[in-house]
């Protein structure tokens, strides 16, 4: 049955963004200095349920902006405009350990943001609305092209930027996760690259022989965006995160073939044998796996596998005789890998080789390991499948909500400007 | 070499079909004259934000990195529902910085000049070659319409499929925000299109009324449920059988009592919007129904002159001999002398002094096709006449035609009509100039928004008020 009265109303500007857009809710039509929640769900592809909410009064117009307004209570408080994303965790009772990663970039993340009456903090779902949204946020801008690789060997992802180009390139490298991870490399197409997400983790089984890749392989893949039709080829960058940045060091010193125009690392080291394979630097690190540490919820902090620093030049990329400029960006809480003694040590280097000036370091205090494009939901901690072992373990990643979201946000601001700047020559004043 | 590389890219892009020059993407539509590899200048970079928008929400176009003082057109294009291209452009010079901002720079030239925000839609029009007489209308709903926004070096006007542009973008215009529900409705015979806000509502509604043309077009009522009303897109004109265009008020009434009881819906606080023929419907109901007691209404491009009778007639009849109309000096039927002179026995006109709600009247003062500005006048008489002026606003506009639409879309001056009974078609005159005709859709709706949400939300002004 309907009631007599009209219901408030929320409204979300824009109501479909890029992830990295800011948006604004907006609810109207409240009685005056009324006590309101305003919540944000999405129900992820894995079938988990994250939420994060606010706790507001509406002004004597009956109205709350979350992008103006502060919040007084809830999952963030004070003026954050954007804290119904990047505050979101798993709802109560959900499964332990769980990270929000979007598969399948072609369909947006659907948040539904709902207003209730009083300052809740449970039961949302058992508790009726007063009024409802839906925001949709891509990571795949409209005319944005994807591509499946599977040439050359080589498994990956290529995005490309709507028109003819030809555009700058991109080689987006995760970590040690492993997998074929799309979302990054789809929004940095959305900014103007093309991008290339590649999967090399996955070693290749025959019989009883596992392989890891070659470095061959990450050379194959400079290549084929070097060659693409659509790419300027001498202005290709490198994007690692973690691992990746591992990867992308050793390939930028020692490769004959990649000479990227710059180098962005994101909570990486350059700690690892040089110029060796893949193969060699996992037996590097298991032989230090003793240093593993857990903290008191038994979660794995993995940091000191690669401490300390060695002196050893044989252990760490030569990083002083890198040519083109490097973006490193470093969580001072990071508990998976020492970025942030990696990164005083490539200081240290590239100061006595005479090539410091080619060196930015953002340095992100309470920010943990995984820097993640802009309002992302922090997670301190999460599941982890070692691949070679096959075995679940809980990592600690470090950071705390607060912190690591406003990193998230200047250090992929940092990025897109550094990308700007030395694949587009755009200087921002 | 790289023409062949690129093929083999384009065929394992297995979603890109290539099949015509302006088809989308427009990457493939290379001149193939830049060698792609090595590349001396740095390329500009072109955004557009929102990269998706509701259709009445402004974009902000920005392309750097260009040189200082460089000519630019910027273009935009869209390929509609019926296969037909459209486009506009604008002449800009870049800064010192090599930026050109649309939104703050004037354009010197093209499909429209000066400081325009969003002169790349609103001024859209059929590309050079296409048929006389398009008309651009979206009627899918559920997906958006979708528009290439280019930058060409120097200042074009022509030629656009034939020059590689430097840069494009593609952005999305959409009638619906998400949550949106599409329900189409069959209930005692009464048939149109709801649409629903998300939310566990209840929620005012407007019952929006179409004019004479095809069927239901429910853009208009999916940006109205995007703005937190209950609508439903009434479809009259085709109910009949027999080809025969009567339908009598009750028909109005029900669809009205319909949209009133459902659960959804806060009773109290419905409106009823019409253009054209559809206002006339709505004065209709206003002024007669027992049972219908509309909140507020609107009526745009509307007359009162003559029974809906009447005019169901007149649609039937309509070709080049119908009497009162005529031609002007391009062939182009103009309808609006089948108005006038403006009656003055009362039983000839809807009884507007019998309307006890807000209503709100919307013309363009070069409307060609009905005689809304003299219409308009009688109603202003009568209804101070009776006492009842307060109820009543009137925004007219100058230079503005007989479609008001939601804001942005394309004016058109003349497009194909066609009798639907007889088949006959006419080039109808809907008068208007462009510039003038934009401006007035822009100002026309955010004012019927701020008319709807005073009388059905409580005086809360819309959002983008805030």
């Amino acid at each position: 049955m309907s009631g007599k009265e009209p219901c408030p109303l929320v409204v979300v500007r824009p109501s479909r963004g890029i992830v990295d857009e800011k948006f604004v809710v907006l609810v109207q039509n409240l009685p005056p200095g009324l006590a309101v929640t305003v919540h944000a769900l999405i129900h992820s592809e894995d079938d988990d349920f994250w939420e994060a909410f606010g706790h507001y009064i509406s002004d004597d117009r009956g109205c709350v902006n979350v992008a103006k307004d502060g919040s007084i209570g809830g999952s963030y408080d004070g003026v954050k405009p954007m804290g119904l994303l990047w505050s979101m965790k798993p709802i109560p009772g959900s499964r332990p350990g769980l990270r929000l990663r979007k598969k399948d970039v072609h369909t947006p993340l659907v948040v539904n943001i709902s207003v209730y009456q009083g300052h809740m903090n449970e039961r949302f779902k058992d508790t009726p609305a007063l009024a409802c949204a839906v925001a949709e946020r891509w990571y795949k801008g409209p005319g944005v092209q994807r591509v499946g690789i599977t040439t050359n060997g080589l498994k990956g992802t290529l995005f490309l930027p709507p028109g003819a180009g030809p555009f700058p390139g991109l080689l987006d490298l995760w970590g040690g996760g492993g997998g074929l991870v799309e979302y990054r490399s789809a929004l940095l197409a959305s900014h103007g690259y093309v991008s290339l997400a590649l999967d090399y983790m996955t070693p290749k089984t025959s019989g009883n022989n596992t392989q890891h890749v070659g470095n061959d392989y990450f050379e194959a893949a400079f290549r084929l965006l070097q060659e693409h039709p659509q790419v300027c080829a001498d202005r290709i960058a490198l994007l690692g995160l973690s691992f990746g940045t591992s990867v992308a060091l050793g390939m930028a010193v020692y490769s004959p073939v990649i000479k990227p125009k710059c180098l962005v690392s994101v909570s990486g080291s350059h700690v690892m044998p040089v110029n060796g394979s893949l193969s060699d630097v996992f037996a590097e690190i298991k032989k230090n796996a003793h240093n593993t540490r857990h903290d008191e919820e038994n979660r794995i902090i993995w940091r000191d596998l690669l401490l300390p620093i060695p002196d050893d030049p044989s252990k760490k990329v030569d990083v002083g005789q890198i040519q083109c400029p490097v973006l490193l960006l470093v969580g001072e809480d990071d508990q998976n890998w020492p970025a942030s003694e990696s990164a005083e040590d490539m200081r240290q280097m590239m100061e006595k080789a005479g090539n410091s000036h080619l060196l930015t370091i953002a340095s992100y205090p309470g920010t943990g390991h995984l820097i993640e494009p802009p309002y992302s939901p922090h997670i301190r901690a999460s599941n982890f499948m070692v691949a070679q072992s096959r075995t679940k373990v809980i990592v600690l990643w470090g950071g705390q909500t607060v912190p690591h979201s406003k990193a998230q946000e200047d250090a992929w601001q940092k990025t897109l400007v550094f990308l700007e700047d030395h694949l587009y020559g755009i200087k921002h004043r | 070499m790289i023409f062949r590389s690129y093929c083999i890219l384009a065929q394992k892009t297995a979603q890109v079909l290539v099949s015509g020059r302006h088809q989308l993407p427009t990457c493939i539509w290379l001149s193939f004259r830049r060698s792609a590899s090595s590349l001396a200048v740095c390329p500009p970079v072109l955004s557009v934000q929102p990269t998706r928008a509701l259709v009445d929400e402004k974009f902000q176009i920005v392309v750097r990195n260009l040189r200082p003082k460089q000519e630019v057109t910027v273009h935009s294009l869209h390929h509609s529902e019926d296969k037909e291209y459209w486009e506009a452009f604008g002449h800009y010079i870049s800064d010192e910085n090599g930026t050109v901002t649309v939104m703050e720079d004037a354009s010197r030239g093209g499909t429209y000049t000066g400081t325009e925000p969003m002169g790349l839609l609103w001024s859209l029009r059929p590309i050079p070659g296409s048929r006389h007489g398009l008309r651009l209308r979206k009627m899918n709903v559920l997906s958006p319409m979708v528009v290439n926004i280019s930058v060409y070096k120097g200042h074009l006007n022509q030629g656009f499929s034939e020059e590689a542009p430097l840069a494009t973008v593609v952005t999305e215009r959409w009638y619906l925000v998400p949550g949106v529900q599409r329900v189409d409705i069959r209930e005692q015979g009464v048939k149109g299109t709801l649409f629903i806000p998300p939310g566990p509502g209840p929620f005012p509604a407007v019952l929006d009324i179409w004019g004479g043309g095809v069927g239901v077009a429910e853009h208009r009522a999916a940006l109205l449920a995007s703005h937190g009303f209950v609508a439903l897109a009434l479809d009259y004109l085709s109910v009949n059988k027999k080809g025969i265009l009567h339908v009598e008020t009750g028909y109005f009434e029900m669809a009205y009592n319909i949209l009133q009881s459902l659960p959804q819906v806060s009773s109290e606080r419905v409106a009823v919007l019409g253009l054209s023929l559809g206002a006339t419907a709505t004065l209709t109901l206003a002024a007669y129904s027992k049972t219908a007691k509309p909140r507020c209404c609107v009526s745009i491009s509307g007359s009162h002159v003559h029974h809906l009778k009447i005019l169901f007639g007149i649609l039937q009849r309509m070709n080049q001999r119908l009497p009162k109309t005529r031609l002007d000096e391009n062939n182009h039927f103009i309808l609006r002398g089948v108005f006038l002179p403006i009656p003055t026995e009362p039983d000839l006109k809807v009884d507007v002094d019998k309307i006890e709600c807000p209503l709100l009247i919307v013309i363009g003062q070069d409307d060609q096709s009905w005689a809304t500005v003299e219409s308009t006048e009688d109603i202003e008489q009568i209804m101070e006449r009776s006492g009842k002026r307060n109820l009543l606003t009137v925004l007219s506009y100058p230079d503005a035609g007989h479609l008001i639409e939601p804001p942005y879309t394309p004016h058109v001056r003349c497009s194909t009509f066609i009798n639907q009974h007889s088949r006959e078609k006419v080039m109808m005159l809907w008068g208007g100039q462009t510039k003038p005709h934009a401006d007035a859709q822009e100002d026309a709706w955010e004012k019927i928004l701020l008319f709807l949400h005073k009388h059905l939300y409580q005086d809360i002004p819309p959002a983008d008020k805030l």
